[in-house]
């Protein structure tokens, strides 16, 4: 039986595969892939072409190897015989650890400009405005480059600090009560040291300090029990409707214990001393960090500012109407029904932030901090003359890091979205 | 179809890629300028002057070079390398030689595939201090901060040195000598390492050179000296027989100004085949018979380059030393042109 709507059968021709939307995408497709895979192929054949030439092999060997070079900040223990491998280590330390610092220092104040931008006060509203204007329209190195050169130039070298034997005066004097030093090259803080200390676990990462363990262990222990009692609270007030006084059992709580644990360890503060050409003692936090990481904070804060004063306005105003009108003051409508609702607006580009910090914190070249690019990417790279393989792997582990990164954030993003039922 | 196309194109962009591969002479030739890697600015060793001119001790090195190949010491294009730059410059062909401070060792020659041709200066680490520190010698500085140039073999003697006299220090890392220089006038570190001339000539650009001291110990040997890729052995004699004219004529008492005088003939033949009045050398490395002569004509011998650059009447003040003729008792010694 034929019918008569039977489109005429052509047979399929080349053209179709251009003009007929049912294969266009798939050609398109077909297409992009070849090119890619071609492109591929093309980088790696010139690289082994290249490599041959040169007469270098692809091996990672060297980071087996002594390193050989000084590391002026680590979180790890490392001297000039640890392998290259450890360098490494010390360097992503010191990015993971910038970073992290950084991060969180941008939220904070990312967030107070943001909100305080929105202020209903003229003067206030203009300042964050133009703090915004002028830290997110300077490029970030410029920001580094400044702080560094301010924390060299207005304060004292350690030298200056060394009580003169004639006048028994220093040009420069410790701030408070003798425990902390500013200097041209680091700020000198004291450091913690316990009498009676746990001491601690040896692992080929690092030693794991026993005292820290167990303030750790008593914090989250009290933070537990602290919980417990608001909870309680929380139900002696929904069933009677009087709510029993817990400030003062929450302090106890919360600080009594790690207090009586670290005045068991006999813990106290070590001042730093000017010993020779520089303090010791304590702990010298070098300006190097200090001026990444102010460059990188007050950089990004200026960005996450206005992600978070985009967040408050997507919220439509009749929330605050309805809230006024519910009674809440304005500090509570702005904690309790603005901001958890601006922060699904504002999680997802808060993460490309994150993330744009992190890999800014590789500008730390410019003032001599070794992080990842210094150490790996930079020193070792040189030294040994792995140049593929150093930048390889770390191009692979900033991937990693900011992978981590996101796929963190996105989970934190899953819990405050908007939950529809 | 596609794909034996595309693997068509693949195979004939492998192929041009393989036969585009001519030596390091033809490329410069036709290039018709040298690319010379030197640092970023060390006055007498390679800094542009006040008109924006490359002058210096290994800038002399690459005009020498141009001169013997290109016939006109002028054609060369200088690319500032940093530290940690150098090699992959010359390693990638962006420069043609690397003239820049750098000390010639086992690993560089090897592992990172270059070849040092010679030279040109030997030299050893030393550390520089402000002198009201009152600190006369490196052994008295335990615990200072020690600025340091990264990508250097320096940086590993630093570690080296006060691990051996057990000693500790605060390393302070930067990138160029101009940052060096910086640091250490800002007072963030006490102490400046890197090879002596290169300190002597970093305290000559000083605003007060006379407070600052050089400390008497050497820690290190810096022989210093061009480098050219590993594999591409014309090129590298041909730097390498450039830079040995310039000493041979010191020692045989050519000079820029009596060149010309001398290439119309003398009664030593050594002098007449570094001048190219007698034999065929040149053509031996692919350049034509005067190339020495060029090579001297471009700013004179090795000891008159050493003498307008670095030595005892320019600022910087470095006396000959190690680095006179071996005839004079120095270690400078050019194999015959024969
Ligand atoms: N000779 C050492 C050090 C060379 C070096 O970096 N020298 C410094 C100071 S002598 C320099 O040339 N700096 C100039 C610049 O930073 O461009 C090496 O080859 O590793």
């Amino acid at each position: 039986m034929a019918t008569a709507s039977d489109a005429p059968n052509q047979g399929f021709r080349l053209s179709q595969l251009i003009y007929d939307t049912r294969y266009r995408s798939l050609t398109i497709q077909v297409v992009v892939f070849i090119l890619v895979m071609g492109g591929m192929a093309w980088l790696i054949d010139n690289t082994v072409q290249n490599l041959q030439q040169l007469g270098k092999d692809f091996n990672f060997g060297f980071l087996f190897n002594r390193a050989g070079y000084d590391i002026g900040q680590q979180l790890i223990p490392y001297t000039n015989d640890s392998t290259h491998g450890r360098a490494m280590l010390v360097g992503l330390l010191n990015t993971l650890w910038v970073s992290l610092l950084g991060c969180v220092a941008a939220t904070v104040l990312g967030i107070v400009i943001g909100v305080l931008r929105l202020s209903n006060n003229w003067l206030v509203g203009r300042l964050m405005t133009v703090y915004v204007e002028i830290f997110r329209n300077i490029p970030v190195l410029l920001w580094i480059l400044v702080a560094l050169a301010f924390l060299t130039e207005v304060t004292p070298a350690p030298a200056a600090y060394r009580v003169n034997a004639e006048t028994g005066e220093a040009q420069a004097s410790m701030l408070l009560f003798d425990n902390v030093a500013i200097t041209n090259r680091y700020t000198a803080v004291p450091a913690a040291e316990f009498t009676r200390g746990l001491g601690a676990i040896e692992t080929p990462l690092a030693p794991i300090s026993l005292n820290f363990l167990a303030l750790a262990a008593v914090v989250i222990a009290s933070i537990w029990f602290n919980r417990r009692l608001v909870a309680n609270a929380n139900k002696v007030q929904e069933t009677t409707g009087f709510r029993p006084v817990t400030w003062w059992k929450s302090l106890l709580i919360l600080f009594g214990p790690a207090i009586a644990l670290l005045v068991a360890l006999g813990f106290h503060l070590v001042p730093p001393e000017l010993k020779g050409f520089n303090f010791t003692g304590g702990v010298n936090v070098s300006n190097a960090f200090v001026a990444l990481w102010l460059g990188l904070t007050l950089y990004t804060a200026a960005f996450i500012a206005e992600i978070v004063r985009a967040g408050i306005l997507a919220i439509s105003k009749g929330q605050t109407e309805a809230a006024f009108a519910l009674g809440l003051r304005p500090k509570r409508t702005m904690n309790l029904v603005i901001l958890p609702q601006a922060l699904r607006v504002i999680v997802p580009p808060l993460i490309s932030q994150y993330l744009n910090l992190t890999k800014n914190s590789s500008l730390a070249i410019a003032v001599g901090y070794l992080d990842l690019r210094g150490t790996l990417g930079g020193i070792t790279l040189n030294q040994t003359g792995r140049e593929l393989e150093a930048i390889l792997l770390m191009m692979l582990i900033y991937l990693a890091i900011s992978l981590t990164i996101s796929g963190a954030m996105n989970v934190y993003n899953k819990s405050v979205k908007l939950k529809e039922r | 179809m596609k794909k034996t196309v595309f693997l068509g194109t693949l195979a004939a962009a492998g192929l041009t890629a393989g036969m585009a591969a001519a030596t390091t002479l033809e490329d410069v030739v036709a290039r018709g300028e040298l690319n010379c890697g030197v640092n970023t600015g060390l006055v007498g060793f390679a800094a542009p002057d006040a008109n924006g001119n490359w002058t210096g001790f290994d800038v002399a090195v690459c005009k020498a070079v141009a001169a013997a190949v290109l016939g006109d010491a002028s054609k060369v294009k200088y690319v500032p390398t940093t530290g940690q730059t150098r090699f992959t410059a010359l390693a990638s062909g962006e420069i043609d030689v690397l003239a820049r401070n750098t000390t010639w060792t086992f690993s560089r020659d090897t592992d990172l595939k270059l070849d040092f041709v010679g030279v040109n200066y030997y030299d050893g680490q030393g550390f520089m201090v402000r002198k009201d520190l009152g600190v006369t010698s490196a052994k008295e500085l335990d615990g200072a901060s020690v600025c340091i140039q990264t990508g250097t073999t320096t940086e590993l003697n630093l570690a080296d040195y006060f691990k051996a006299n057990n000693m500790s220090y605060q390393p302070i890392t930067v990138d160029s000598n101009a940052e060096g220089e910086q640091q250490y006038l800002a007072g963030a570190c006490d102490a400046y390492t890197t090879d002596a001339s290169g300190l002597a000539a970093t305290r000559a650009a000083f605003a007060d050179p006379e407070n600052h001291v050089i400390l008497p110990e050497i820690i290190s040997k810096e022989p210093l000296g061009p480098a050219v890729r590993h594999g591409d052995n014309q090129w590298g004699d041909i730097v390498m027989w450039t830079l040995n004219a310039l000493i041979a004529a010191e020692e045989y008492g050519v000079t820029s100004a009596n060149v010309e005088e001398l290439s119309k003939g003398t009664e030593n033949p050594e002098i007449n085949r570094l001048l190219g009045v007698e034999g065929e050398l040149g053509a031996m490395i692919g350049l034509d018979k005067d190339f020495g002569k060029r090579a001297i004509m471009a700013s004179g011998n090795y000891g008159e380059i050493f003498a307008a650059t670095i030595g005892e009447s320019t600022p910087i003040g470095l006396a000959r030393g190690l680095n006179a003729q071996w005839t004079q008792g120095g270690l400078l010694y050019s194999p015959p042109f024969r």
